[in-house]
């Protein structure tokens, strides 16, 4: 029976990362696919009893992550250029490329000498994969890779933040009025240096010296908005 | 179902995303195909998991994950970055690293 869920399992997941390489209209399609992949990757995991790994497979991934693929492909989407493949030299080579990875990865599994790799695995204490053991483990024998997973996902959240933030902070609209987006806003005192500020200028109070507001940072705009500015930049 | 077979399936699916990444040129779908390639090195980790009958191999299978989503929120922070810049949303024009 298991070979039987074992060949769905890698029938689907072939069929996706298959859909995601060569679908070439929409990268929307592409997304679809990887999510069966990963869906029939948990099964397959399933099947290697990692149930906590499966699960956090369909969660994580085919849920979280694959929904961030879809706002950003929403985001951009439409406006895909006219994906040509590559030029007539360089396509070959780099089939080319790949036939010998697969060849090279064969002949690393084929000659390898591990005699265990013929069996279905061994013996395995009760509780193997489930989430107390994974937990159990992060914990103690691998706690510095779960501190430092942790510190690497912070800065990953910081850096996303900061890459795709709007450069010109909370901008003017078409009229010239700077919405207030909250309470806040009305009673913070003057000069306290935030994005709001950096568009509307520095108060006068700062700045008796020179008659013009205090240029801070590369937010503050003057004159007409140029392109950039409409797109948020 | 022998371990062997895994093993199999997980070559045959890293070489489609290697191709993957070498032919395509959308930026976004080159990033889904790494995603092929570290879930196809997460199933040959957890077969040898298997294998071995200890779960170490599943912690390193976590940790893969870990850092395969924290390379998606760069990644896709960039091609965000680079659609509001207007700059063209493919790898073959994009050729310079400066701003």
């Amino acid at each position: 029976m298991a070979e039987v869920f074992f060949f769905i399992a890698a029938f689907g997941a072939l069929a996706g990362a298959i859909g995601v390489v060569f679908s070439t209209d929409n990268p929307f399609y592409s997304v679809l696919a990887l999510v069966g992949h990963l869906l029939s990757l948990a099964g397959l995991f399933l099947l290697l009893r990692a149930e906590m790994l499966a699960a956090a497979q369909v969660v994580v991934y085919a849920g979280a992550v694959m929904v961030l693929y879809v706002f950003v492909v929403a985001y951009i989407g439409g406006e895909e250029p006219n994906m040509q493949p590559l030029g007539p030299t360089l396509r070959p080579v780099s089939y080319l490329f790949v036939g010998v990875v697969l060849v090279e990865l064969f002949i690393a599994i084929l000659g390898s000498g591990l005699t265990a790799l013929d069996t279905e695995g061994a013996e395995f204490a009760f509780g193997f994969g489930t989430p107390d053991q994974i937990g159990e483990l992060l914990l103690t024998k691998f706690l510095l890779a779960f501190e430092l997973a942790s510190i690497l996902l912070l800065l990953a959240a910081v850096g996303a933040v900061v890459l795709a933030r709007r450069r010109s902070g909370v901008g003017a609209d078409e009229d010239g009025v700077v919405p207030t987006y909250s309470v806040i806003d009305m009673v913070r005192p003057e000069g306290t240096g935030t994005m709001r500020e950096s568009a509307t200028g520095l108060p006068d109070v700062l700045d008796a010296g020179s008659g013009e507001p205090l240029q801070v940072g590369a937010g503050v705009r003057q004159g007409s908005p140029s392109e950039d500015e409409e797109r948020g930049w | 179902m022998s371990i062997t077979w895994y093993l199999v399936l997980s070559a045959m699916l890293f070489a489609l995303g290697a191709g993957g990444v070498l032919v395509r040129r959308n930026p976004l779908v080159v990033l889904l195909c790494l995603e092929l390639m570290l879930n196809a090195a997460n199933l040959a980790l957890i077969a040898f998991s298997r294998m071995h009958g200890n779960g170490d191999g599943q912690i390193f299978a976590i940790i893969v994950m870990v850092v395969a989503a924290c390379e998606v929120t760069v990644g896709l922070g960039l091609i965000v970055a680079m659609y509001r810049r207007r700059l063209p949303v493919d790898v073959d024009e994009l050729r310079e690293l400066h701003g």
